[in-house]
């Protein structure tokens, strides 16, 4: 072999293909800020025509936008989008449904207990663990603020 | 008797490959190579439960088909050599269970059709068995689960990657007889270029089908033009472009007379394959389906088989591991 | 004028993660839970319900914006109920999106299956 192992990686680099990145930035721009807007006309249903108030018509929003990820990813239809818009359907809230469905329906196969059910949040869980964690320091970091009488 | 000829290289004095058979899936089907297959299964399913048993049923089917195209039964076949891409080889284990045959199980990743082959030939050449079989198989939905994300997950695949062919192969070997002889057989090396990105499979692979390569043609003194068609399976498009650059740099150029089995078995731009096709059923099934029968007719005469695997898995992946990779060859001439 | 904020804003924060996804070696797993983490701290400093005044579910949808509410709920349940707060007002806020990933994912995942490419 004329190339050491680093040599080897460089021009490996060089040889592989860049993604489309402008490409891949116009579908995620797209069909990212898509579904925020459909979302926004859900918060406005909710929120102007059903009275609801900010606070809860933000969480049936949230139901309603990971009901449509969770429904489109079982008629197949998510993970077809997802092909071209990326990361415009992976950040909104309607992609951690298709996280949690897409391996629930796939290791079905594997029983309803130790296949749907504990396979479910193999690829979303991370986002609840460190979510809730990174909340938690939070909730804490303001109560010993308010221990030593800081103001929030 | 001697018939090892370096370090990597063997003579096979007299065997060939007496009958083969290929079962491929839907999109494998609307390929470029269509025609050549045995089988192309109506649907990814084929009427079972898991693809796990369809993969199986593709490996059972398959051997079978090879058997009674020349009339033999599953009764005549003395040793039986067949691996998968699943964990545990379950593939072959689970398909071949029931076919009475004794049965060694390998792993060679994508190489495994062309270590099959090493294996099966080298067994009949040696006395050991009359009859042996090669078979293999992979499947896109069974490939998916196992290495990389849910079917329907919307994960979006990189260049680099290569599709994984549904697609089962299996040759039969036979002492003295056969219009394929399987001539020499080279033996890979594991090569570990330090390569960590698993979605760069041909990438990785290459270094692997360039040591062999030139093991092959060091050791039995021949240059590229000794072959009809050189194979690589499955490098994809970027591999086997490195493949050619790595050789063309030691002055040996393979490029008049190379193809690699993920290059052909789709139509890489319109089914949307990236790289192109990967998977112990590609080389397994453009081989077993549309290689060796040409042989048969004598379109080509001297073909190089180069399978080439990826050793990794998707726990040595997650803990940071670099790619080992291998690639086997077999040298097949027709019969005079 | 909402409807124009919330796309650009949510479209914005996906192309983000798009670079990130194309020119790093992250994967979209550690991008989601880095946005989700993002989402906590700005939401810990108050600095992100000025985004959601703004743009409102062009960031709210996004997964920073669960991250939002998780830190606000944990925020307020300290303000209400002292320590045991931090622990319980996060999931609280959220427990709206989770449970319904939860019941809906269990339901459609038991309904649909997954078909070959």
């Amino acid at each position: 072999m004329q190339y050491s192992k680093k040599e080897y990686l460089d021009y490996l680099n060089q040889k592989s293909p860049n993604s489309t990145i402008i490409k891949d930035m116009v579908c995620a721009f797209l069909v990212g800020g898509i579904i925020c807007v459909i979302g926004q006309a859900f918060y406005d249903l909710y929120n102007k025509a059903l009275g609801m108030d900010e606070e809860t018509a933000r969480t049936a929003v949230s139901v309603t936008m990971v009901f449509l990820g969770a429904f489109l990813t079982g008629i197949n239809v998510y993970g077809k989008i997802a092909k071209y818009a990326g990361a415009g359907t992976l950040v909104p809230i309607t992609g951690f449904a298709n996280a949690i469905v897409s391996p629930a329906m796939e290791f079905k196969k594997e029983g309803l207990v130790l296949g749907l059910a504990a396979k479910m949040f193999v690829i979303a869980g991370p986002v609840l663990v460190y979510g809730i964690t990174a909340s938690a320091f939070v909730g804490m970091i303001y109560y010993i603020i308010g221990l030593m009488g800081g103001s929030i | 008797m001697n018939n090892k000829l370096g370090k990597q290289t063997v003579k096979i004095n007299d065997v060939g490959i007496i009958s083969s058979a290929a079962i491929v899936g839907e999109k494998e089907g609307e390929g470029p190579l269509a025609d050549s297959f045995d089988i192309v299964l109506p649907d990814n399913e084929w009427n079972e439960k898991t693809w796990e048993k369809t993969e199986s049923k593709m490996q059972r089917e398959a051997v079978k088909l090879s058997l009674t195209k020349i009339g033999l039964t599953t009764e005549n076949v003395d040793r039986i050599f067949s691996g998968d891409l699943l964990n545990q080889c379950i593939g072959a284990a689970f398909g071949l269970r029931d076919l009475d045959i004794p049965y060694y199980g390998i792993y060679g990743a994508c190489s495994t059709m062309v270590e099959g082959i090493s294996l099966a030939a080298q067994v009949v050449d040696g006395g050991f068995a009359d009859i042996a079989a090669a078979v293999t198989s992979s499947h896109f939905c069974t490939a998916e689960r196992q290495y990389r994300n849910p079917l329907e997950y919307g994960g979006q695949r990189t260049p680099s990657a290569q599709w994984t062919v549904t697609g089962a192969g299996s040759a039969i070997l036979k002492k003295g007889e056969g219009d394929v002889k399987v001539t020499h057989i080279t033996a890979g090396k594991i090569v570990d270029m330090g390569v960590k990105d698993a979605n760069n499979m041909g990438g990785a692979m290459a270094p692997a089908a360039y040591s062999t390569l030139k093991a092959h043609f060091k050791e039995l003194n021949i240059s590229p033009s000794e072959y009809d068609l050189i194979v690589t399976g499955d490098l994809g498009k970027i591999g086997a472009e490195i493949l050619v650059e790595l050789l063309q740099k030691d002055g040996i150029d393979i490029s008049p007379n190379y193809k690699d089995c993920g290059c052909m078995i789709y139509n890489i731009e319109e089914q949307d394959v990236h790289a192109g096709a990967s998977g112990c059923g590609c080389i397994g099934s453009v081989l077993c389906g549309h290689l060796l029968p040409l042989m048969r007719k004598k379109e080509i005469k001297r073909l190089l088989a180069v399978g080439t695997g990826a050793l990794l898995s998707p726990t040595s992946t997650l803990q940071g591991e670099t790619v080992p990779t291998i690639a086997h060859a077999v040298s097949l001439k027709t019969r005079e | 004028m909402t409807y124009l904020n919330a796309f650009w804003v949510g479209g914005l924060i996906c192309v983000v993660a798009q670079i990130l996804i194309d020119k790093t070696k992250l994967t979209p797993g550690r991008i989601l839970v880095t946005f989700v983490v993002i989402g906590v701290i700005l939401g810990g400093l108050g600095i992100y319900d000025k985004l959601v005044e703004f743009a409102g579910a062009g960031a709210t949808v996004p997964i920073v914006g669960f991250g939002n509410v998780l830190a606000k709920g944990a925020i307020k349940a300290v303000g209400e109920k002292g320590l045991l707060g931090a622990l319980l007002g996060g999931a609280q806020a959220a427990a709206g999106g989770i449970s319904a990933s939860i019941v809906f994912g269990f339901l459609i995942a038991l309904i649909f299956n997954p078909k070959s490419k």
